[in-house]
């Protein structure tokens, strides 16, 4: 993986230097906090309901053993035991004090990581595939034009106060399983016919509360063009985005204002004047930066096929770990495990410091080294021998994580929402945990198959819910919440955004509404490989609105 | 009714003004604003506090009495209360006398 050099080391440091300074001079009262805001903002620091929160990130969700175990130590030393993995790969302490901020960061920066840029109208962590560099189906590994990108916008002078924040997400395979149509630039690393390697360019997806599906403006962009590109978007989004109103400032509304037409006419304008200038990427740097993410060495473990078809047999926990949890690697010998932070009626995300703690262990141990956050809220442990898997499985049950759900519907995307966020209008933790105790059985759970629920609390959308199969939109109305359901929606290659289904449930409603909907879905699905997803398209959501509501309701 | 809330500068605690101006942790020491002269003597006393640097995000918020205790009228504000309604041993909540947010 990526490792820092001189520059990124004093680099870092001075920020921390820098943020103690301003801290210090917040609280001599120095500075007000009108002051003080967007700098604290700039390094992570947002003021939540209980306390400050901190995020930190963690670029294209990779992650080693020794930064996995300072987290853990993050949240034993300086806040309550637990860190929160969010779908932007990153992760958030919920209870950190001001004055404690700048130790956390300069601890962070010893196992080189930082919170820069995980807040404010800045390009934000760049994401990718949490298989990147080990899918069977993967074309070249996304992350290192993630890296090479993270280190052109790092404080990017031309780029640190653009009209409002900027996601990036690259992905190196067809499956998409980073969303990148839901991001403000999303690139699909691809080969064309000559086997060079290249991107299709979407630009202008988001969801918040006005939910886009990305636009493709470029089938193929040479990868050496990956920064000029990038840089003719950024500055036609700069110069011409919204700054006059904030729920119109992201670059979705710029593209569907000016048209994709003439917005691509503009970017291609832009990118003819800067493409053979100074950030044409060299050669000799891509492959440069492409050899701190080489695959560690795999030897040959053959073995693995055999032990697995024996204990498959006689061990069912472990049989359905394998089914759901485990993804094929390019290497045959070897897989991808997927730990679910999923646990049955558990917080979606939530990981103590003892279990960041042993799955450090786990994979300094048996894989490599390596740990990713993937954006829907899980660890993955990238390159796990098959011969290995049953012991990987075995000290998952021991830290309670070996829950066999990925991909199924407690397999649940929520976003902090009202019991923590200060933006939140309703809770979404408390929905997701009770969905998953009523829908939690093994068996009926992959009866239901591939099902994806993601939860908002509120408007903004970071629980996802636009593009969840079953989408849940926590509201306020009259002092209390209300849950609306959005059915159809997909954050994949196929991105669709869903539908409001009607009008919203209770709070001791909702389960019992989501419950309708999966039982109305296997009522009339064709067989048991019809997805959920393939039967709402092909049904449609009447059948759903007529089981939640009645067929008078609909009528009407 | 209403009470002044905020978060402490330094650690990021909820806290409530309390009669005599202190900050307080628990919201039961809340000083309830019951009239108008009431309401203005809880913003000047914000508006001071802001400018001393203890506290930040200071908000005035409505209430009800139940049972004999303050109780926000807003789910947000008995979260803040209390705590996290998932972590039910984490925030105030896990002290004696502090009920979980309903």
């Amino acid at each position: 993986m990526y490792r820092y050099d001189e520059f990124d080391h004093a680099f870092v440091k001075a920020r921390v230097a820098e943020l103690a300074d301003q801290v210090e001079r917040r609280l001599a009262g120095e500075i007000t906090e009108d002051q003080f805001k967007p700098l604290r903002l700039m390094n992570g620091v947002y003021l939540q309901l209980h306390a400050y929160m901190l995020r930190i990130a963690i670029p294209y969700g990779t992650l080693s053993s020794r930064q996995m175990r300072m987290l853990a130590h993050i949240a034993r030393r300086y806040d309550k035991g637990y860190g929160h993995f969010t779908t932007r790969q990153n992760i958030q302490f919920n209870w950190p004090a001001l004055s404690d901020i700048p130790a956390i960061l300069d601890e962070l920066a010893s196992v080189e990581m930082h919170a820069i840029q995980t807040s404010g109208n800045c390009i934000r962590n760049v994401t990718a595939d949490h298989f990147a560099g080990a899918a069977a189906d993967e074309v070249a590994d996304p992350r290192p034009y993630a890296e090479i990108l993270r280190q052109w916008s790092s404080v990017h002078p031309e780029f640190s106060f653009l009209p409002r924040k900027f996601k990036i997400a690259v992905t190196g395979a067809d499956r998409d399983r980073a969303a990148i149509q839901v991001h403000d630039i999303g690139l699909h690393l691809k080969k064309n016919g000559k086997g060079e390697l290249g991107f299709a360019v979407y630009v202008g997806g988001g969801q918040g509360r006005t939910p886009m599906v990305a636009k493709k403006i470029r089938d193929f962009l040479p990868e050496e063009d990956l920064l000029s590109y990038t840089t003719a978007i950024m500055r036609v989004y700069n110069l011409n985005g919204r700054r006059d109103n904030k729920y119109k400032a992201r670059i979705k509304i710029l593209v569907h204002e000016t048209g994709v037409g003439e917005l691509t006419r503009q970017v291609e304008a832009e990118f003819e004047a800067l493409k053979d200038g100074e950030l044409k990427l060299p050669e000799t740097d891509i492959r440069a930066i492409e050899r701190y993410f080489a695959p560690p060495d795999l030897p040959e473990r053959p073995e693995g096929w055999a032990e697995l078809a024996a204990s498959r047999k006689d061990d069912a926990a472990f049989a359905a770990w394998l089914r759901r949890n485990v993804n094929d690697h390019w290497h045959p010998d070897y897989a991808s495990v997927t730990i679910s932070l999923k646990g049955i009626g558990e917080i979606p995300g939530d990981a103590s410091d003892a279990q960041m703690d042993a799955i450090a262990d786990l994979a300094q141990e048996l894989a490599f080294d390596e740990i990713r956050v993937s954006h829907e809220q899980n660890l993955i442990l990238p390159h796990v021998a098959r011969a290995d898997l049953r012991l990987v499985f075995e000290r998952l049950v021991e830290i309670g994580l070996a829950t066999a759900n990925a991909g199924l519907v407690t397999d649940i995307i929520a976003c902090p929402g009202l019991d923590y966020c200060a933006l939140a209008n309703a809770r979404s933790i408390p929905v997701a945990q009770e969905i998953s105790r009523r829908l939690g059985d093994q068996q009926r759970q992959e009866e239901i198959g591939d099902l994806k629920i993601k939860i908002s609390g509120c408007i903004n959308a970071c629980g996802h819910h636009h593009v969840g199969h079953i989408g849940i939109l926590g509201v306020e109305k009259k002092g209390t919440e209300l849950y609306q359901i959005t059915l159809g929606g997909s954050g994949d290659e196929n991105t669709t955004i869903g539908e409001i289904v009607g009008r919203g449930f209770a709070p001791d409603e909702i389960t019992d509404a989501i419950e309708t909907v999966v039982e109305t879905y296997l009522g009339l699905r064709q067989d048991s490989a019809e997805t959920f997803l393939s039967a709402y398209r092909r049904v449609g959501a009447l059948p759903f609105k007529e089981a939640l509501y009645g067929s008078s309701a609909t009528a009407a | 009714m209403k009470i002044l809330t905020a978060n402490r500068l330094i650690d990021g605690e909820a806290v409530w003004l309390a009669a005599d101006h202190s900050w307080a942790e628990t919201i039961h020491a809340a000083d309830i604003a019951r009239d108008d002269a009431t309401v203005e003597k809880l913003e000047r006393a914000g508006r001071a506090a802001l400018c001393k640097n203890e506290v930040v995000d200071v908000n005035l918020i409505d209430i009800e009495i139940a049972n004999g205790e303050i109780r926000p009228l807003r789910l947000r504000e008995r979260i803040r209360a209390a705590g996290p309604t998932t972590h039910p041993l984490f925030g105030k909540q896990a002290r004696p006398g502090i009920s979980i947010a309903a």
